[in-house]
């Protein structure tokens, strides 16, 4: 579990130096922890557990668009843990229970497997089509033609400046779709 | 779009540097500012007598207290804008303009007095005190809230009035400067309606706008 986090909180540091490959290993490292504790969490309320892989994209989202507020000297597990119990008990909420979360959730929680496949597609990619055009494009063609920063904006001729200002309008005005649904 | 996707996008945007909380607040309450000084400037003012009243202790000490509630309350704030923090071990910063006040009001006690302590208390502005502080707080705290928006807090009602404190805590030291009740007995009475009032709007705002 220490080295665990140790690792985490190096990895969280040289992302935040600029280390864009550190920062997709540690999202990776991340994911299967944060599902394990989203189905528990779903499991608990008496929810169906395939509604977790919505949960975890939700605190994927949380974790990227608030990681300045982590303090580069003090360990990143905590503050990881805050944010997914804070997004947990959010969706428990939504879906009419109230519930208690235990921080030890996280911490304790061995990774999940791989997410099941669902039939109805993820919270996000039904918000991501309420998006204005270019964003929705950029956005696509990163995520699922895994274009590059530069490739995407030869494919749409624009400047790379503008595929990552259209990139990060993107991600946070999709989140607050998630908020306000 | 499934989470492998959303990781590969969220990697790709890396490179985009948010400011800190920090930052965000002082430059939201650096552009409320203005609205409350012009109000306070056009409604109010400065009391004519402020010359003589700074060579009052007791006209000091309120400038003390307010300064001391706004700068412990921006500490706060800033605290609970990271999603792991907890008021423990920072909510005792709160207690410093309590206890300049008491410290102001035992020194009266020990004074000798020209009114009934029931005169000084009451005061002549306690209907201004209650209406402008609060009046005067509102665009500090949009301004507050919306720098604060830029944080995580893991309590959005508390964090929400802690900038409702804050915002409190500013207007007040800008009251103070024109109101001729210097007892530390009315600052503890009315200016604490008063702040308590604004903190309750931003509990209610908080829970609203806070939520990340």
């Amino acid at each position: 579990m220490r080295e665990r986090d140790d690792e985490w909180t190096g990895l969280m540091r040289s992302a935040i130096a600029g280390d864009s490959a550190a920062y997709h290993r540690l999202l990776k490292a991340v994911t299967p922890v944060l599902r394990a504790a989203a189905r528990r969490g779903l499991a608990r309320a008496g929810q169906p557990v395939d509604q977790s892989e919505d949960i975890v994209q939700d605190i994927l989202l949380a974790v990227h668009l608030k990681r300045h507020t982590w303090d580069v000297t003090a360990p990143f597990a905590p503050w990881l843990f805050a944010i997914a119990r804070n997004k947990l008990i959010d969706a428990l909420r939504r879906r009419g229970r109230r519930i208690f979360v235990d921080i030890d959730d996280f911490a304790e929680t061995l990774p999940g497997e791989a997410p099941a496949e669902t039939a109805s597609p993820s919270e996000v990619a039904a918000q991501l089509q309420t998006l204005p055009a270019r964003q929705r494009e950029v956005l696509q063609s990163i995520a699922v033609d895994s274009a590059s920063i530069k490739d995407t904006a030869a494919k749409f001729s624009m400047s790379e400046g503008a595929v990552r200002v259209a990139l990060h309008r993107g991600l946070t005005s999709l989140t607050a779709k998630l908020r306000e649904n | 779009m499934d989470t492998d996707q959303l990781i590969r996008t969220l990697a790709a945007d890396n490179a985009h540097r948010a400011r800190p909380v920090g930052f965000a607040l002082m430059l939201a309450l650096l552009a409320a500012a203005p609205v409350s000084l012009l109000m306070f400037f056009t409604e109010l003012g400065v009391r004519p007598d402020v010359m003589v009243a700074m060579r009052n202790p007791f006209f000091d000490l309120k400038f003390a207290v307010t300064l001391a509630l706004a700068i412990s309350a921006i500490a706060v704030s800033l605290h609970l804008s990271r999603p792991e923090a907890s008021l423990r071990g920072f909510g005792w910063l709160l207690l410093a303009p309590v206890g300049i006040l008491t410290a102001g009001i035992g020194g009266e006690m020990m004074m000798p007095q020209r009114l009934p302590m029931m005169t000084r208390l009451v005061g002549k502005n306690s209907w201004v005190c209650l209406t402008a502080i609060p009046l005067l707080s509102l665009p500090i705290l949009a301004g507050a809230l919306l720098g604060l928006r830029h944080g995580a807090p893991s309590r959005p009602a508390l964090a929400g009035a802690i900038a409702g404190l804050l915002s409190a805590g500013l207007a007040a030291t800008l009251y103070a400067s024109h109101c001729t009740d210097d007892s530390p007995l009315f600052v503890a009475t009315w200016y604490t309606i008063a702040t308590a009032l604004v903190a309750a709007i931003g509990a209610l705002a908080g829970a609203k706008l806070l939520r990340y």
